[in-house]
């Protein structure tokens, strides 16, 4: 296959590089364009991110963990290509004004993280950076440099990056719809879907995995688009963590401010909601908070679709409901009226992986719990709901009293493991107290810590 | 005058145009090697048999070495002797070296080191601080710092005059962003020349010629900068600079070699995790009277540096407070994981940490503001510390009654008691705490306080300096070099500042302990007024003025109502044959220390700091924020004021860090599971404290250290330790019996929300 894209401003064509190459050893060692830094190689550190620009808009990503396949047709900025012949970035000389690098290695990716920010006039840095881990300034002057660049002059290069993109009119990547998605998994069931690459990019850079049959998903445009009917809102399986963001804010808010904690900017712009549910992880923040909805997925293979609830999907560890060439094409939720609450608990609020995430959708009518689905992650094999824990509250009054008497039905629900991120005694210690807290909040407008100020 | 000024990093253009190249961003000659090695995955075992056949079959390998194929030493070790290269017979812990991989391509090298098929018969393994204290499995010691009678002065207190307790105080990743690193071409007749990150290039000379057998004249070592160091590249490069250095003598072949970030946290050294057991006795005040405390070290497999981090550990045992009577023993234990190493503060933390517990459990006692009962053992001048050396350059009294003010502690730290009693069912609970820092500056191994320059002025009067310091983020070379600017009178682009490079000045101590602006600023100065005497010498009698009289100010040298260009008085100085080369050399005086009868004078001087940080914590979670942090750190009169409060406002955020989110975690097997940044948590970006106030206190240095600064490098690594306190005090707040906290460190959320159960009364 050959890939056509744009790398600071000039047309780029590579052919015969394995589909698993990365830009990051594409740009180190192919090009010698060594500004983009390896620092963990598996998309926790942000040290390699770069800019990818496509009509979407402009996106920070991982270089470590993106296969070249991932950039056809789209523009690529790196830390060598921001200044304008020798003027700085703003956000380059606000970082040497604001005293914002010390040992300078992760300052390259702070660099592309905050040129995307400013391209995009993003100003919630911290959300913004939470991606790019600094171990020498304490974050401090990087947060007044991206403060003090906020609303300067943009730099021309991002039209001519358009105009040159609009121009360049690569040839299609196949496959290019659901339909040639689902004729070539068939033929090639054993194949591996690749749609961000933020999970089977670490197959690649840590499990050191040879794939030799893949196919890239994340193009196929009638699989990234979002519906909304009066039903639900229907939400194709390459929508990205951070469009799936975008368009559950207004329907369900706390939703959307557990995925503002999903990963990191960087890696919401890369994966999907298709993959995040395709790959089984118990882990997956997605799966928790769609099961509570009574999300339905819709499975395919060949010309023939199933929907079942997305709480089916997941039969045990490592074992999902879903045939050899069968695929998740979309995922549904269902409208209605927003109870839902999000409590994803870590050891670090941002970029982290769950130790456990609980998801409550409780609805009351006449003081009385009508209807409740909670859902958990990181407390089974598989996203699970708190099947007792629902029996116990239905039809009780929603009381401080109900909720007491639930609490022990969650050892019936869940026997959770240790591990690095928890153990098993904190973990059902917090899932009882995530019922607390959401009638807590729910009764007395409980506050959050996140949301304390000094 | 350039020093005191707040000039950016020397290279922050190029940090931020990614210009800035590091070891592995340098361009290879174009058969170049790369290496891996194969590690053991057993804690502890005899190896039985080493079958690589598949290694030497993958896809571009080129040579597998096992120790037998050494040359001359298998040793990496910077202490002791006690650390192959690669595994000999046996193995000490999950992650040693036993195999290298010389392959085409980094990837190449890293798939075939997988491959090895290696036996081992498995001896049980001494993983924790129990097993090791139950196996009698230690370095050395116990080892005691004795001051006064203490035993007989516990004695005379009874239980309620008393504290005691026991803790846990964990390890911390450096997580430095650039890995271990390093590059090894082969020269003429054998020799080598080595880029390597690290910290110590004079060691990595002295090894890697060892590990060669050739004199150490044989071996050249440069390094530019680092993608920082935190005391991870003390000792931790030899490894991968040794491991190059021979491959590329076996094969003739440049050789590079990259830690991926799993291996490295897996193979490399951390900061040593203690437990500390105190029993402290006190008046009616606070005041402490006697303390009798235990530290016990896991330095792991190899000694390492374990023994001087020990010993710094001691040493700050009392951080900012007069202990009339101490005992302070210290147990370095030996266990089957990575042999800790150097971090930042160099067991000074660990030291600290203990003595802040012993404070805020005296106050919890008495119901005293913590504050008051510090307060009242800070140090006054002429008091002695537990080894024996007079305080005579305490600011911490003063330092502190400004934080105070300037933090407005009072009135917050009476409004969170006002709350934790109003409403004790608050589910988010505040707490606040002021912690003291006061940091022994020198390296406590005397002979290692020297440091040497090379200044050359060319013949256009561009300078270039050369010392034995290397950067790693502190900014060390922009400092030394506004040295050099303002001892010669010059602008500072007329610096130029080059790579550390042991062939230009040789027998260098490492660039740790804090010391770097110390030890290589006064060599820099020395080896500038040398050349200033030279030059005055030659022109003063041509203007009739002395030559001490010669002032070199604003690129002229003026002599009286006189004055030439800088410039030109080089020109003419060469043309009349005046050296403008010189050689710099610095010992810091006054320093003497007996390390077995913990006497002496360890330090040369002191640095203080002060830190209020204000935290609230949720009670059903366990999950917190850092909202406040007030700073006021001592650095003297400062050499670059920007700089200096870079190092403290992030020193505080990794102290920070390591007291809170910083958990590292061996399974059952010695298995290290928090070997990658998914699953260690380093603060992120929105950690930071959402109001972050930081000041420098107005302070000369009593000694006369260049231009009267102090060393700024790790002691505020120590100001994190208010969030831990700070924690302590929110959770406090929600003691249904009045019983203290006593939190382990790390305090993730889980241990906070273990901690507020216990305290509650509740089942864990």
């Amino acid at each position: 296959m050959s890939i056509e894209f744009l790398l600071n401003g000039e047309i780029t064509t590579i052919s015969g590089a394995p589909s698993t190459r990365t830009l990051l050893d594409y740009l180190r060692e192919t090009r010698g364009l060594t500004g983009t830094k390896e620092g963990c190689n598996e998309g926790d550190c942000g040290a390699c991110t770069v800019m990818v620009s496509d009509g979407a808009g402009h996106h920070a990503m991982n270089a470590c963990i993106l296969f070249l396949p991932q950039l056809h047709g789209k523009s690529v900025r790196t830390v060598e290509g921001v200044a304008t012949d020798n003027t700085p970035h703003p956000v380059q000389a606000a970082m040497i004004e604001k005293h914002g690098s010390q040992c300078g290695f992760c300052t390259p990716g702070f660099i592309m993280s905050m040129t995307t920010s400013h391209a995009n006039d993003a100003t919630d840095h911290d959300t913004q950076l939470a991606g790019n881990l600094c171990r020498c300034t304490g974050y401090a002057p990087i947060i007044r440099a991206a403060e003090a660049a906020e609303k300067t002059a943009k730099p021309d290069w991002l039209v001519e990056d358009a105009n040159a993109l609009a121009a360049l009119k690569a040839k299609a990547i196949h496959p290019q719809s659901s339909d040639e998605l689902a004729t070539w998994y068939a033929a090639n069931p054993d194949g591996t879907l690749i749609g961000g690459a933020t999970d089977v990019g670490l197959w690649v850079t840590k499990k050191l995995a040879t794939l030799d049959n893949v196919c890239f998903i994340s193009q196929i445009d009638d699989m990234r688009g979002i519906e909304t009917a009066k039903d639900g809102m229907r939400i194709g399986a390459c929508v990205t963590m951070t469009e799936l963001r975008n368009a559950i804010a207004p329907l369900h808010p706390d939703f959307a401010e557990m995925l503002r904690r999903f990963a990191s900017t960087q890696i919401r712009n890369a994966a999907t909601i298709g993959g995040n549910i395709a790959n089984g992880s118990p882990i997956g923040d997605g799966p928790p908070a769609l099961i509570a909805l009574g999300a339905r997925l819709t499975l395919r293979k060949g010309n023939t679709r199933r929907e079942i609830l997305l709480q089916d999907f997941f039969v045990d560890y490592g074992k999902q409901d879903r045939a050899a060439g069968e695929f998740v094409e979309s995922i549904f939720i269902p409208t209605q009226e927003d109870r839902l609450k999000c409590y994803k608990l870590t050891k670090r609020f941002d970029q982290d992986i769950s130790a456990v995430l609980g998801c409550f959708n409780i609805h009351i009518k006449a003081g009385k719990v009508a209807c409740c689905a909670i859902a958990y992650g990181g407390m089974a094999a598989t996203p699970k709901r708190a099947a007792h824990v629902e029996a116990a509250l239905l039809g009780k009054p929603w009381t401080k009293e109900t909720i007491s008497a639930a609490l022990s039905a969650f050892a019936q629900d869940f026997t959770p493991m240790s591990d690095m991120r928890a153990s098993r005694e904190y973990r059902l210690k917090a899932t009882q107290n995530m019922l607390q807290r959401y009638f807590l909040e729910d009764t007395q407008n409980a506050p959050r810590v996140l949301e304390t100020t000094p | 005058m350039s020093v005191a000024k707040p000039t950016p990093h020397d290279a922050a253009l190029l940090h931020v145009t990614g210009a800035a190249r590091y070891v592995d961003d340098t361009p290879m000659p174009a058969n170049t090697l790369h290496l891996a090695f194969g590690m053991s995955d057993v804690a502890h075992g005899t190896i039985t048999s080493i079958n690589l056949d598949a290694v030497k079959a993958a896809d571009g390998v080129v040579k597998v070495l096992v120790a037998d194929d050494l040359p001359a030493e298998n040793d990496v070790s910077p202490s002791a002797h006690d650390e192959p290269l690669l595994a000999t017979g046996s193995v000490h812990y999950i992650g040693q070296p036993i195999f290298c991989v010389i392959a085409t391509s980094h990837l190449a090298a890293r798939k075939a080191a997988r491959l090895g098929q290696i036996e081992i018969t498995e001896k049980t393994a001494i993983l924790t601080i129990d097993d090791a204290l139950a196996a009698d499995s230690k370095f050395e010691g116990p080892i005691t710092f004795l001051k006064g009678e203490p035993e007989d002065a516990l004695a005379r207190f009874n239980a309620d005059q008393t504290v005691n307790g026991s803790f846990e105080l964990g390890g911390q990743e450096h997580f430095y962003l650039e890995g271990q690193a390093a590059l090894a071409q082969p020269q003429d007749n054998g020799d080598m020349v080595v880029q390597s990150s690290t910290q110590h290039p004079s060691e990595i000379q002295h090894k890697v010629a060892q590990a060669l057998g050739k004199p150490f004249h044989a071996v050249r070592v440069e390094i530019r900068r680092m993608g920082g160091g935190f005391g991870g590249k003390e000792s931790q490069g030899n490894a991968l600079a040794i491991a190059c250095a021979v491959s590329a003598k076996l094969t003739g072949r440049p050789c590079k070699m990259r830690y991926d970030r799993d291996d490295d946290m897996i193979i490399t050294g951390k900061r040593h995790d203690f437990r500390l057991t105190y029993t402290a006795a006190f008046d009616e005040t606070g005041k402490v009277q006697a303390l009798i405390m235990h530290q016990y070290a896991r330095c792991g497999w190899g000694l390492d540096l374990s023994i001087p981090v020990a010993d710094r550990a001691m040493l700050h045992a009392d951080n900012a407070y007069n202990l009339p009577h101490a005992r302070i023993i210290s147990h370095r234990l030996k266990t089957n994981t990575q042999s800790a190493t150097a971090y930042r503060g160099f067991g000074g933390p660990q030291g600290m940490v203990p003595i802040e517990r012993v404070m805020d459990h005296i106050a919890h006692k008495l119901g005293f503001d913590p504050l008051d009962v510090r307060r009242v053992n800070f140090y006054e001048n002429g008091q002695t510390t537990p080894y024996h050396m007079t305080i005579n350059d305490s600011v911490i009294t003063p330092l502190v009654a400004e934080l105070r003010k300037t933090s407005d502690y009072d009135a917050r730290y009476s409004a969170i008691q006002k709350d934790h009693a109003d409403h004790p069912d608050n589910i988010l609970k505040r707490g606040i705490a002021l912690t003291p820092v006061k940091f022994g500056i020198s390296f406590t191994l005397t002979h290692l306080n020297q440091a040497g320059a090379l200044v050359h002025i060319y013949s256009d009067g561009s300078v270039q300096l050369n010392h034995g310091g290397t950067e790693m983020g502190q900014g060390l070379f922009t400092k030394v070099a506004q040295v050099a600017a303002t001892t010669l009178g010059i602008p500072l682009d007329q610096v130029k500042i080059t790579a550390t490079d042991t062939g230009k000045v040789p027998n260098t101590s490492a660039t740790a302990a804090s010391s770097g602006a110390d030890l290589n600023g006064m060599a820099v100065k020395n080896a500038c007024d040398t050349l200033k005497t030279r030059i005055a010498e030659f022109l003063a009698p041509k203007y009739d003025c002395k030559a001490e009289d010669v002032c070199f100010a604003e690129g002229q040298l003026i002599f009286g109502k006189d004055s030439i260009p800088f410039k030109d008085a080089i020109s003419l100085a060469y043309q009349n044959r005046i050296s403008l080369s010189a050689t710099g050399f610095y010992a810091t005086p006054k320093i003497q220390w007996d390390r077995m009868a913990g006497r002496g004078r360890p330090f040369f001087y002191f640095a203080y700091g002060a830190a209020v940080t204000e935290v609230v914590i949720d009670t059903l979670s366990g999950e917190y924020r850092i909202l406040r942090t007030d700073l006021l750190h001592d650095a003297g009169k400062s050499l670059n004021p920007a700089l200096d409060i870079g190092q403290i406002e992030g020193g505080y955020v990794q102290g920070a860090g390591w007291l809170t989110t910083e958990e590292l975690i061996w399974d059952d097997r010695g298995s290290l599971r928090t070997h990658a940044p998914s699953t260690y948590k380093i603060p992120a970006c929105s950690d930071r404290p959402q109001v972050f106030n930081v000041a420098l206190f107005e302070n000369e240095n009593v000694e006369n250290t260049i231009y009267k600064s102090k060393a700024v490098g790790e002691p505020p690594f120590m100001l994190g330790i208010s969030a831990w306190v700070a924690l302590s005090h929110a959770i406090s707040g929600c003691s249904a019996t009045g019983e203290y906290p006593a939190i382990n460190a790390p305090a993730t959320p889980e241990e906070v929300l273990k901690t507020i159960t216990r305290l509650k009364g509740e089942s864990w």
